[in-house]
């Protein structure tokens, strides 16, 4: 398999901003936090050309942050991030334009003071994709591909709706001509019928225009109509890699079985009170993870084994890989 | 009517609701028209000694002098008119307000924005600096740095913006950290654009409504701190009098029936600066969303 965005063990910290004085109060004895948050712990994915790959997992669980690296956003504390062998990031600073972010909230990711079509058009003159003299047609041309009136370009971000916005914020995003997109959220702060349309334009733009994308949501449904693959991540780590369909199909790993059988599903001829099963108990405090298989305190399945040693991700089948002891468990389970 | 979809044109058409701002807008022009044209408007020059004559001193408002115009304010102890004296006087007054506010404008917002964008030492260091000097007095500091630094228009300017620089600085900084967490700036920085693009093009321009608001407040600060330097015999050369010269020439007959001496340039800088706040505090109104109806 060609990988043409490599994930290579990549790892990111956040320690605590600590002041002056509290760094010496903590040196005195009292009790202020320094220990540091593991937001995404050694992760190594590769995606291929025009292929999307779905990120899940809770709130917390670091797939914004693994997006925000992967985009060149935030400097990962160590391994690295390559677009077709060549790396995002040097020394801490973007050096790419080929990867480009459309952020989740479009009522906060664009410029308020800012004519959207300046807002389009900024990045594309900065790296001489477009002159100032063409930036307007050029402008257009992204505006008609999103499904905007290029006579728009002259407005300010307010006079636009939720939908609209996020389409100029995928207009902005494409105009850089990238080759890989990280879609943060795209669609979770939009109502649901606009949720359809843009996830259909971004279908649409993605076989399109051949991008290779990393969708990030928590709705498996859009993951599941949208990816090509879809990878789980819990508490900083992926526990399970795959391609949708057997994925969401037979789970290897309790956590994602879990997590799907959480999602209200609509039943129909049932008699009775229908229950979802929930996940016990609370995700983990990130900043002392349990031993083992971070997974293991809430885990139906898990042994002593599991509190001792954590899993390695082996391959299940073609393509697919979980980082759990007792996988084969989970499958015969999940095929029942 | 054409619907304004400017940001600036639906802030005009939200200000001219206030009939009150609009007045003292209407006022703030017209004085400083008057300051800026007090050359043709005067009836007397009152630098040039030719013209004067102390046969006129002290003459009460209304009096016909030797130059056969009437003095509609009175006379200054030099014999100048005080009507001509209050117009160059706005000229000086409002002159070293306006320069001393650009400036400190210039360099608090810099500082600011320099901190809050940095971050870490250089945000530390900037910032309690400015804390430090925000827990002085502004008048005191002013009067000792023209005590340091003498009298001279250049002084002075010098003086109030070294007095008022730091709530520019506290402003642009708060406005700013706050502008820096948010998304757009995320999305303009992963472009990838230069820091120094970003801040330019998207944190500044987002940061300015409350440094207008800071801006027109400061402004009449600095003209009152003028007047209250000048006044005390720190602020200007006599030659180049002031409204607070104007008015402290006159305190000595204040208790001698010749009020106007005093009182006619002290109505000048009320009128100025109430007119400067009322039209601030309604700036600040529009950009306070929490004050609007």
């Amino acid at each position: 398999m060609s990988s043409f965005l490599s994930i290579d063990n990549v790892s990111r910290l956040f320690g605590p901003n600590l002041t002056t004085g509290e760094k010496i109060a903590a040196k005195l004895g009292s009790k202020v936090e320094t220990r540091s948050v593991r937001a995404v712990s050694d992760v190594s994915l590769s995606v291929r050309k025009g292929e999307t790959l779905g990120l899940v997992g809770e709130s917390g669980c670091g797939k914004s942050t693994l997006g925000r690296l992967i985009a060149g956003i935030l400097p990962p504390t160590s391994g690295s991030v390559t677009i077709d062998g060549k790396p995002v990031m040097e020394s801490g600073t973007k050096v790419t334009t080929r990867v480009q972010t459309v952020f989740q909230d479009p009522f906060a990711s664009l410029d308020p003071r800012m004519k959207v079509g300046d807002t389009v058009a900024e990045g594309p003159i900065a790296h001489g994709l477009t002159t100032k003299g063409a930036a307007r047609d050029y402008v257009a041309g992204w505006f008609e591909r999103v499904g905007l009136d290029p006579v728009w370009a002259d407005r300010y971000p307010h006079q636009f709706s939720g939908g609209q916005r996020q389409r100029i914020a995928i207009a902005r995003a494409l105009a850089m001509q990238p080759d890989v997109l990280i879609c943060d959220e795209p669609v979770a702060s939009l109502d649901v019928s606009i949720q359809a349309q843009i996830i259909n334009l971004f279908l649409e733009l993605t076989r399109d225009l051949e991008l290779t994308c990393v969708f990030i949501s928590h709705d498996l449904s859009v993951v599941q109509h949208v990816s090509d693959r879809v990878a789980v991540m819990y508490l900083g780590r992926i526990v399970e890699l795959g391609p949708v369909a057997e994925v969401f199909g037979t789970p290897a790993h309790p956590y994602t079985s879990a997590l799907f059988g959480s999602v209200p599903k609509l039943v129909l001829d049932a008699d009775e009170l229908v229950h979802f099963e929930t996940i016990d108990g609370e995700v983990p405090s990130p900043l002392s993870p349990p031993s083992g298989c971070y997974y293991h305190p809430r885990c139906p399945l898990a042994s002593a084994q599991c509190s001792a040693q954590q899993p390695a991700t082996q391959p299940v089948a073609e393509l697919r890989a979980v980082a759990c002891h007792h996988f084969e468990q989970q499958l015969a389970k999940a095929s029942a | 009517m054409k619907t304004a979809s400017t940001p600036l044109g639906r802030f005009w058409a939200e200000f001219r609701e206030n009939k009150v701002a609009v007045v003292a807008l209407v006022v703030v022009i017209l004085m400083m028209l008057l300051a800026l044209f007090a050359a043709f408007v005067s009836p007397q020059n009152p630098y040039d000694m030719a013209n004067l004559s102390l046969m006129d001193s002290r003459r009460p408002p209304g009096f016909v002098g030797s130059g056969g115009y009437t003095h509609l304010l009175g006379t200054d102890p030099q014999g100048r008119d005080l009507l001509s004296a209050i117009f160059y006087g706005l000229r000086i007054s409002i002159q070293i307000g306006l320069a001393a506010g650009i400036v400190s404008l210039s360099l608090g917002t810099t500082l600011g924005i320099l901190a809050a964008y940095i971050g870490g030492r250089v945000e530390t260091l900037i910032m309690r600096a400015v804390d430090l000097q925000l827990s002085f007095p502004a008048i005191l500091l002013a009067l000792v740095i023209v005590a340091m630094l003498g009298q001279g228009k250049a002084q002075l300017i010098g003086a109030l913006v070294a007095a008022q620089y730091a709530y520019f600085a506290r402003t642009a900084y708060g406005a700013a950290k706050a502008e820096r967490g948010k998304d757009y700036i995320e999305a303009a920085l992963a472009t990838p654009m230069s820091g120094r693009l970003v801040v330019l093009r998207h944190l500044l321009p987002n940061c300015t409504p409350p440094l207008i608001v800071v801006a027109t407040v400061q402004i009449a600060n600095s003209i009152s701190l003028e007047a209250t330097l000048s006044f005390l015999g720190l602020g200007l050369p006599v030659t180049e009098p002031s409204l607070g010269m104007l008015i402290s020439n006159g305190f000595p007959y204040m208790m001698s029936g010749r009020y106007w001496i005093s009182f006619y340039p002290g109505v000048a800088l009320i009128i100025l600066i109430v007119a400067i706040n009322l039209v601030g505090d309604q700036i600040r109104d529009q950009f306070n969303p929490r004050l609007r109806k």
